[in-house]
């Protein structure tokens, strides 16, 4: 009889947590996976904090567009934000939540990380086939000073969509009407040249075997990983390097408040210490609500995780929302969600 | 052909009978209720099947309407493959389904018979059951390990050493250059035909082998006893023989080749472009739906990929049942020479 208590008491323990968590009812939410790390961590913070978790499923950003058009999620995540008459069609709203960036990579013998120095218009050509060789006059008037091989360039893509692609495209759209034309932006595009790698560790594998390859990876994961991180001219011609304080610059540059619907894509933007590639993961939810009380608890969420959430975000290698730009994300809860008989929701 | 006729294993039913010879009536009627319900119960089984594989096919039809509706049939040899634009085509990944899985029947096959034959005629006695278990562990192996070890371990030797050799030697030669031209990075089609088939070899040896040792012995020793060599004995006795055992084998690797997706995701380069080369990247219809069905957010790139999905199930019904007609029309021959 002995053995069997522990059991039972392990029962009872089961019994008693499975009725706080029905009480305290969980958010789910679905989306991109590029945020998924962060997402996680705070959902695991939270839950110490206020016992309500929060689910989050990276089934990618279309899945997550999918399920928050169903209603299956309380809130969809996507790299990619919405345009504003696509998010009026669907009843959304958007805001961003978290930041990051891309880099450029590339496995040159004898060229160590930081060494090289591209201009967009130059990572388009690259990315069109018209830039080849990585001694390529254009390539070593830039980079004077660096010993630039008489190699072919091997260019590495995602194969599969991805919010990293899409920050790619789009400051490549910017900065090179060829490429806007000829290729476009999206989580996938169709690529001149080059192979595909799965995810960023995919690119990443390829780029370390081939010799000669360049590809773009996500910042955290080029950090994480060592990999030689190439530098970039900015718009005001600056040359800048990657990490938090020029990501931090981009978004601190944006102006928020003249974007309808915070459509608003951070690549490309003016300030002198600004990363080109720096792009956020955007939060969609419903503007009216049919369960309101989960809603509020979604508000809530992300709520805590704007004030106790940066260094976490840091932690991982992303970049926390400025102030400034939180605080328009608060003004617009309160104006736009609301519950079934149109009182604000936060 | 199992059990010689007139063994006790073929009367074991009457043991459990009472030996009298006269069974209760009760007995008798449950028995025959118990074997209608479980008559009924395999036919629903059966049934089953079909009603599945019809499911798969209304819901891969009617997931890719909007492509079918706009592309027709044009879709199959439509080059561009564009989410951006969203304009869709399946001739890459056609092309690469078929082109990765020819390459690796290819190779898989002869040295598939090869195994078979080793195992079944010359291997001594010892060596038959640790290579036979060797052979199924291998095809016990998750393909996207088979995918890793080809990204990690095989493809930079492959870079290294093959494909630069490949390059001086073949792509010099006229009629063959085109299909090695190109830097050698390793990866592509040629190495996603390969690593298919190490992963065909063991589906297909197994089942030759399997089907190489029902050969009734009194057949091989006539034909050895008439003088005839070990390569004569299984080219005239044993294939012809088991020809739809073979047969059916090199379908099951192929159809394995045909619907592969993480091993050749990692390999095969991914890029959407049609090339004669190789050693170029390129894509095949189950590596593009897993690479790309997360991000998919236009309707027409959704139903477009579903519809790759369609062509990839209509490829594997064709191959099957021209398999089929292949052995039917071999079946046929035979009654007319005999």
């Amino acid at each position: 009889m002995l053995n069997v208590r522990p059991h039972r008491a392990l029962g009872f323990a089961a019994a008693a947590l499975y009725c706080v968590s029905a009480l305290a009812a969980d958010i789910t939410g679905a989306g991109a996976t590029f945020p998924y790390p962060i997402y996680a961590k705070w959902a695991d913070a939270y839950k110490k904090e206020t016992g309500v978790g929060m689910n989050y499923q990276s089934i990618g950003s279309g899945g997550g567009i999918k399920q928050i058009t169903a209603k299956t999620v309380q809130f969809g995540a996507s790299d990619m934000p919405m345009k504003p008459d696509e998010l009026e069609k669907y009843g959304l709203m958007q805001f961003p939540a978290i930041m990051g960036g891309d880099v450029m990579v590339y496995n040159v013998k004898g060229v160590p990380s930081g060494a090289v120095t591209l201009t967009g218009p130059q990572v388009a050509d690259i990315y069109l086939g018209k830039i080849k060789k990585w001694n390529d006059p254009v390539l070593a008037k830039q980079n004077p000073g660096v010993k630039l091989p008489d190699q072919a360039i091997s260019v590495v893509h995602r194969s599969d969509g991805s919010g990293t692609t899409f920050i790619f495209a789009n400051y490549l759209s910017k900065v090179s009407d060829e490429w806007k034309t000829k290729v476009g932006e999206g989580t996938s595009v169709a690529w001149p040249t080059g192979v595909g790698g799965k995810g960023n560790e995919g690119v990443a594998s390829y780029v370390q075997r081939i010799d000669g390859a360049i590809g773009y990876v996500e910042y955290a994961y080029a950090k994480q990983n060592k990999l030689s991180v190439a530098k970039m001219v900015n718009r005001d011609s600056q040359v800048v390097a990657p990490g938090e304080d020029t990501f931090k610059a981009a978004a601190a540059a944006a102006d928020w408040s003249k974007a309808p619907g915070m459509y608003l894509v951070l690549t490309d933007q003016t300030g002198k210490t600004s990363w080109p590639m720096t792009g956020a993961s955007f939060i969609l939810i419903h503007k009216q609500q049919e369960k309101p009380e989960l809603a509020k608890e979604v508000l809530k969420f992300f709520d805590w995780s704007f004030d106790h959430g940066d260094s976490m975000a840091t932690e991982l290698d992303y970049v926390p929302m400025p102030d400034s730009v939180v605080s328009m994300i608060r003004a617009a809860w309160k104006r736009e969600i609301k519950d079934g008989a149109g009182k604000p929701l936060y | 052909m199992s059990a010689v006729p007139g063994s006790p294993a073929d009367y074991d039913i009457a043991v459990a009978l009472p030996r009298n010879g006269v069974t209760p009536p009760g007995l008798a009627a449950r028995g025959r209720s118990m074997d209608r319900a479980f008559e009924w119960l395999t036919r629903l089984f059966a049934l089953l099947v079909f009603s599945i594989l019809g499911a798969i096919l209304v819901s891969l039809v009617a997931g890719s309407a909007l492509s079918l509706e706009k592309y027709g049939v044009s879709f199959l040899w439509r080059q561009d493959w564009d989410p951006v634009k969203e304009q869709f085509g399946a001739l890459v990944p056609i092309y690469g389904t078929l082109l990765t899985s020819f390459i690796a029947l290819l190779i898989g096959v002869p040295v598939s018979f090869g195994i078979a034959l080793f195992l079944t005629e010359l291997s001594p006695p010892w060596l038959k059951r640790p290579l036979g278990t060797a052979i199924e562990l291998l095809a016990a192996i998750p393909s996207i390990i088979y995918g890793m070890w080809g990204l990690f371990v095989f493809a930079p030797l492959f870079q290294a050493y093959v494909q630069p050799g490949l390059i001086s030697t073949l792509g010099h030669v006229p009629g063959v250059a085109a299909l090695f031209e190109g830097p050698p990075i390793g990866i592509g089609m040629l190495t996603a035909g390969l690593i298919l088939s190490i992963m065909v070899i063991p589906f297909i040896s197994a089942v030759m082998r399997d089907v190489f040792e029902l050969v009734p012995p009194m057949l091989k020793e006539s034909a050895y006893a008439l003088g005839g060599t070990t390569w004569e004995v299984v080219w005239r006795v044993v294939l012809p023989y088991t020809k739809i055992g073979v047969v059916g084998g090199i379908m099951l690797g192929l159809g394995r080749a045909l619907g592969e997706t993480m091993a050749v995701t990692f390999v095969i380069g991914n890029a959407h472009r049609l090339s004669a080369s190789l050693l170029a990247p390129g894509n095949s219809i189950a590596s593009a739906l897993a690479n790309e069905f997360t991000e998919a957010v236009g309707d027409l790139y959704f139903a477009s990929l579903i519809e790759l999905g369609l062509i990839l199930f209509a490829i594997t019904t064709v191959v099957l049942a021209f398999s089929k007609l292949l052995l039917s029309r071999l079946a046929r021959r035979e009654g007319v020479r005999t």
